[in-house]
């Protein structure tokens, strides 16, 4: 298992995985493969493929402490960027599908569905995690600070989950969104869960 | 002596006397082959052209024998929806909420023997069964525009008659202000009864004389065949200047009442599907946009939504019913 992980095969073969539902996304929309609303399906299975990948990515840290597989901490980044790679088709998917890439449509559209204000704010806060993903801007922020920015992704998950129940409340279908929130739920429970371990530890010292 | 008018020839009263495309376009070929003197062979096979013209059937389900309707406004002629994307993409939320649910399952839908419960405030309440019903008036097909209030549309050539033939016959009293329709609600077969996403029996109604609107169809088919199950098998309402959802599936009960029905998007939601429903771009679904809609179908992946009709292009056949009314209120 160690020696998969760490193989110089690991990350591109990772990468290739990532860019999986792309390529469907793209073959079912050029050979009609989507079903009778092609717009609809490409725009949710772009969401609801960022909502996976960020589900991924919380899971990569419990995992590795867990498991005892430090090698895991590898793959963290790449899915994090993928999380931002499929919020941006989404995103761009709403913009161009249903608004026409008309900006003042698409701003009152924001002004008047809050969910999808919820979901902008999610992407929005998104890119100044991509921004300083690289081994550069972490070293121009700095360790701490660029931690501090990286803590966003709870606030990310946060508002990504509300977009996807706003969302289906309109079909007042709320079984997938329970699954989502139960993942995330876990994952964010853990961290709390061991930053108050990590404090007690502190206090007995 | 050249007569001025103002008509140029665009605005017409009633849509009936516009001619449909398809008869238009059949005149022009004609015209033409008269032109190119081969009129003589081809006008033999134009002539059978257009007696099978009505009888493309997808040859999915059994045929259901009509003529094309006369009512004003009931033969549109825009490009009929494909039929597999109006049997696989809808909402039945019986069989579940994904709208390639019904498709999936409906099979499990029982329709024979089937028969609708009429009660309430008329003077002949009573049980028709399927049979009666298909007998009770002459078929039609009617090609309506339906328009989901989630923002997508299609339009459908249904078969039916106007409701207001079956009203008639029970002879509603003059309390009766509204009518009920409820629908099937059978745990056995329909597997979205399982979830609590909305307050079964599926319940809408409509105001009488919305009932009595010679739009306002019963419908026993689509395109040419009975309703497959997933479309409301085997008789259901379709009122096309209303969002889809309130033109009711497998109807088993119409009542006739006194006081506003409390219908079941209402009771899950008041204050984002109200009673009326009537399709309007100007009034917004409180989480999102009604100016515009897409064309199943019809419109590419990356065509601009088209702009959604007031009353979903039935003003001039229904708008004097609201005549007066704040339909911002009233929606």
């Amino acid at each position: 298992m160690k020696r998969i992980l760490l193989s110089r095969a690991a990350k591109p073969m990772l990468f290739l995985l990532c860019l999986m539902p792309l390529v469907w996304l793209i073959y079912g929309a050029a050979f009609d493969k989507l079903g009778a609303n092609p717009a609809e399906a490409l725009i949710r299975g772009l969401g609801e493929w960022s909502l996976r990948l960020l589900c991924l990515t919380l899971a990569v840290t419990p995992l590795r402490i867990h498991l005892h597989r430090p090698q895991l901490a590898r793959f963290r980044r790449m899915l994090g960027l993928f999380v931002f790679f499929y919020a941006s088709l989404h995103l761009l998917a709403y913009g161009w599908l249903d608004m026409g890439l008309d900006l003042a449509d698409i701003a009152r559209d924001i002004a008047k569905r809050p969910f999808i204000l919820v979901g902008f704010a999610a992407w929005l806060l998104l890119t100044p995690l991509a921004a300083t993903s690289f081994n550069r801007a972490i070293r121009a922020v700095g360790a701490r600070r660029w931690q501090m920015i990286h803590r966003l992704i709870y606030v990310i998950a946060g508002l990504a989950l509300l977009h996807f129940f706003w969302m289906r409340s309109g079909k007042r279908d709320y079984a997938e969104v329970m699954v989502y929130g139960a993942i995330i739920g876990a994952l964010l429970l853990e961290r709390a869960w061991r930053a108050a371990i990590g404090r007690t530890a502190q206090r007995a010292q | 002596m050249l007569i001025r008018t103002q008509d140029n020839g665009f605005f017409h009263p009633r849509a009936s006397e516009i001619t449909p495309h398809g008869v238009y376009r059949g005149r022009r070929e004609a015209l033409k082959w008269m032109a190119t003197g081969t009129a003589g062979g081809a006008l033999a096979a134009w002539a059978s052209r257009q007696a099978h013209a009505q009888a493309a059937r997808p040859g999915k389900g059994q045929a259901l024998p009509r003529s094309a309707s006369s009512v004003p406004g009931a033969m549109t002629m825009e490009k009929p929806t494909d039929y597999k994307d109006a049997s696989t993409y809808n909402n039945f939320y019986e069989f579940g909420t994904d709208k390639s649910d019904p498709a999936r399952y409906a099979h499990a839908l029982k329709t024979t023997p089937w028969a609708v419960e009429v009660e309430g405030l008329v003077g002949k309440p009573g049980t028709f069964d399927l049979e009666q019903l298909l007998k009770l008036s002459p078929m039609e097909e009617r090609i309506y525009r339906l328009r989901c209030v989630e923002g997508w549309s299609m339009v459908i050539p249904w078969v039916g008659y106007s409701l207001s033939e079956l009203i008639k016959r029970v002879e509603p009293q003059g309390s009766a202000k509204y009518v009920e329709f409820v629908t099937l609600a059978d745990k056995a077969s329909m597997r979205g009864l399982r979830s609590g996403v909305l307050d079964w029996p599926y319940v809408e109604g409509l105001r009488l004389d919305e009932a009595m609107h010679p739009l306002t169809l019963l419908a026993f088919g689509m395109y040419g065949e009975v309703l497959p199950k997933q479309n409301g098998a085997p008789v259901r309402l379709v009122v096309p200047w209303k969002y889809g959802f309130k033109s009711v599936k497998s109807i088993v009960k119409i009542r006739f009442v006194e006081k506003e029905p409390r219908t079941a998007w209402n009771k899950a939601a008041a204050n984002e599907y109200g009673f009326y429903s009537n399709v309007n771009p100007d009034v917004d679904h409180p989480r999102w946009s009604q100016a515009t809609e897409r064309r199943i179908g019809e419109d590419g992946l990356f065509a601009r939504k088209r702009k959604t009709l007031l009353f979903n292009g039935y003003d001039a056949q229904v708008g004097q019913l609201y005549a007066g009314m704040d339909l911002r209120k009233n929606f």
